[in-house]
């Protein structure tokens, strides 16, 4: 704190002695909205407050940063292209189901089933699509229904009937295996692996837009972020209270800029490589034809921002976020609010199916296919483990849909990374322990980060 | 005297066999901290669960500005204007002070919350109560003392215009200066014009900080009397025996509630 600057409406003193300039200033670590000062004390407070135990998804953005520098020194195909645009892909399914157990997280509950649930809902989407011949919207849109339906069940089991979630979700994993196994088997069309043939199921994990649409995205992410900044700052100053100050904001834009900006600009060269050119003889004249260029932003990088964009406004803006970050951090203050408890431990539970049905789409989009593993093994799990290690709490109360994002980019990072790195017989079984012990440590991160926060007082 | 805002005549409650409120009258008037002792035990819990609509009264008249109401849920008493602070405070500590004040009751406009109308108003209600040991309303509230969590709690009755605020053990879990800090507020809270029930098992807060103190024992209302007419030798003996000299429970009744 500058001492130039006047202090806010109800400040003045500590109780119990006066401030020291080198202590951290709690209230300041704890606000949740706009600090008075200029950058430098945003930025000295972004310091005490990882340094309090407040870390967010500092672990994770700095793992990342590691993960990519070890990953690419070790073999320098890490860091091609096609590969870069390939770690996205990758990431997406975890991250759309992480997206979804960031709100059953945020209750401190858990929903195990999210990732047979996915399977369920994809084997659905093929065998209507393939086997009845329904047309993507509908086949799609039977696949999303059926998350919402199993949401419903598996929310009103936990919220109703009270049975822990461990258990509903367990028994519910369990359970969809073997309904993902029934559909697979039964009904019109292929039995055992069902291969999707419809394009746009495909290209939804596979293709990529045009090279100026991912400039025309971009441009508009950046510009309606700039905007919404601006217009908080300008209605907070306009109602005297503390708006952040205007060089953080350039200095975030500028960063979004740049990153989206360098991110669209990599994804639209080419990274199809010059393999598969050929020399061939046109009218007397030989000319060398390249393979059609494998370029621009793949379609789930949308899909992802748009889901982002969404469950970020629907958790910090709306009432209903509000409420469940209520419910999360305290169920008996909020029921005692007002807050109808049970509808909002139902609607998370409707959101994780829902959030998983896309993954599981995604999932069979990925491989064309479904057959009765899909969305078994270690699905759920990497998508449990990208919200820890993004950030949120398995405690309640903490987490955000972008801990989802960048915790599924480090299990991308991981996955992929170690997949060419360790060859041979023990390639699995290594990257199972690796990604098993980032889990760990995430978890490691969060119960102790909680425990400090008690400590100090910050959460 | 003015008319009293809240006024229970002659409650009664049991909890099957167990008879745990006896006819108990109270009162509270505007502008005043009543504060209500007893020991363990005595009903103090029962009586402010009554008037705050968690427990029905099975017997009694419950009048609130002069009328007869019935009370059968916890909104059905904040509707009237009744505020119960309990001891736990029901704050989410994930969220800051804005957040718990406006909790369930949120302003917003369309779909959006309206941050910055709630901003204001919380800060206003601080500041209304001369809160000093505030510094952000923005700050959330796992940062916050316990006395500044009290102040929170407290604040918010006056933020939703109460018109009764019952306070259970405010200062229990509190330091010395922090109790000073509460007691400062609960009186405050009481100049604004709002009818202050202070429920506390520590004497010498009540005789700072009451105008008048109603004695429960063994679920009766012993006496109900005023702050200047006692010293902390009688409320003891009141508290513990339900009489002191010809104050409190006559005769035989009091031994006969000891069964």
């Amino acid at each position: 704190m500058t001492s130039s600057t006047p202090p806010p409406a109800a400040d003045l003193e500590k109780p119990g002695g006066h401030r020291h300039a080198t202590e951290p200033d709690l209230a300041a670590i704890a606000a949740t909205a706009p600090i008075e000062g200029g950058v430098g004390d945003y930025f000295r407070t972004y310091l005490q407050r990882v340094r309090s135990g407040d870390m967010g998804s500092l672990p994770a953005v700095a793992g990342l940063i590691v993960l990519v520098i070890v990953f690419w020194s070790l073999r320098s195909q890490f860091g091609s292209l096609a590969n870069f645009s390939d770690l996205l892909k990758q990431s997406s399914p975890t991250i759309f189901i992480a997206m979804g157990l960031v709100f059953v997280l945020l209750l401190g509950e858990i929903d195990l089933a999210a990732g047979t649930a996915g399977g369920v809902c994809a084997t659905l989407m093929a065998r209507v699509s393939v086997g009845y011949g329904w047309s993507w919207p509908f086949a799609i849109g039977a696949a999303l229904v059926a998350g919402l339906a199993i949401g419903l069940f598996t929310g009103t089991l936990c919220a109703k009937v009270r049975i822990p979630s461990f258990v509903v979700t367990l028994a519910l994993f369990l359970a969809f295996q073997g309904v993902t196994l029934f559909i697979v088997l039964n009904g019109a069309g292929a039995h055992g692996n069902i291969s999707i043939t419809d394009n746009f199921i495909t290209n939804l994990y596979n293709g990529q837009m045009d090279p100026w649409l991912g400039w025309v995205l971009a441009v508009l992410a950046i510009v309606s972020y700039a905007l919404i900044k601006l217009q908080q700052v300008r209605s907070r100053s306009r109602a005297g209270l503390t708006a952040e100050p205007i060089p953080l904001v350039i200095i975030k834009v500028a960063a979004l800029t740049a990153i989206a900006g360098l991110a669209v600009y990599l994804l639209n060269l080419n990274r199809g490589g010059t393999g598969g050119s050929q020399l061939i003889n046109q009218g007397g004249k030989l000319v060398l034809v390249k393979p059609p260029a494998l370029q621009g932003v793949p379609w789930v990088v949308l899909i992802m921002m748009f889901f982002f964009a969404v469950w970020t406004f629907v958790l910090t803006r709306t009432r209903y976020g509000r409420h469940i970050y209520a419910t999360g951090g305290n169920t008996e203050a909020a029921r005692r609010a007002g807050i109808r408890v049970d509808m909002i431990r139902i609607s998370v539970f409707v959101i994780s199916s829902f959030m998983a049905a896309v993954g599981g789409v995604l999932l069979a989009s990925n491989t064309h296919s479904v057959d009765a593993n899909t969305g078994g093994g270690n699905t759920l799990l990497l998508a449990v483990g990208a919200a820890v290690i993004g950030g949120t709490s398995l405690f309640g109360g903490r987490g955000r849909p972008a801990d989802a994002i960048i915790g599924g980019f480090v299990v991308a990072v991981i996955a992929n990374g170690m997949a060419d790195l360790v060859q041979g017989n023990n390639r699995d079984s290594i990257q199972f322990i690796v990604t098993g012990a980032v889990l760990l440590l995430a978890a490691a991160v969060d119960a102790l980060s909680r425990r400090r926060g008690g400590a100090t007082g910050v959460g | 005297m003015t008319e009293p805002i809240l006024a229970l005549k002659g409650i009664n409650k049991s909890f099957g066999p167990v008879h745990v409120l006896r006819g108990v009258d109270f009162s509270a008037r505007v502008g005043e901290v009543t504060a209500l002792v007893g020991d363990n035990g005595a009903g103090k819990s029962t009586l402010i669960k009554c008037v705050g609509g968690t427990y029905t009264i099975d017997s009694g008249e419950y009048h609130f500005e002069g009328n007869p109401v019935s009370v059968h849920s916890p909104r059905a008493a904040s509707e009237l204007g009744i505020e119960i602070v309990y001891q736990d405070l029901a704050l989410c500590d994930n969220l800051d002070i804005v957040q718990n004040m406006f909790l369930g009751r949120e302003n917003h406009r369309g779909l959006l919350l309206d941050e910055i109308s709630m901003e204001k108003a919380a800060a206003g209600a601080l500041k209304s109560l001369s809160v000093r040991t505030v510094s952000s309303v923005r700050q959330r509230v796992s940062s916050l003392s316990g006395g500044q969590r009290q102040t929170v709690a407290i604040a918010k009755s006056v933020l939703w215009q109460s018109k009764v605020v019952l306070l259970d053990e405010p200062t229990a879990a509190l330091g010395v200066a922090q109790t000073a800090q509460v007691l400062d507020l609960v009186r405050r809270l009481a100049d604004q014009g709002i009818a202050v029930v202070l429920i506390s098992h520590n004497m010498i807060d009540v005789l700072q900080v009451a105008d008048r103190i109603a004695v429960l024992y063994l679920g009766q209302m012993a006496a109900t009397v005023d702050r200047k007419d006692v010293d902390q030798q009688q409320l003891v003996e009141l508290i513990t025996t339900g009489r002191t000299g010809s104050v409190g429970i006559q005769g035989n009744e009091a031994t006969a509630g000891t069964v």
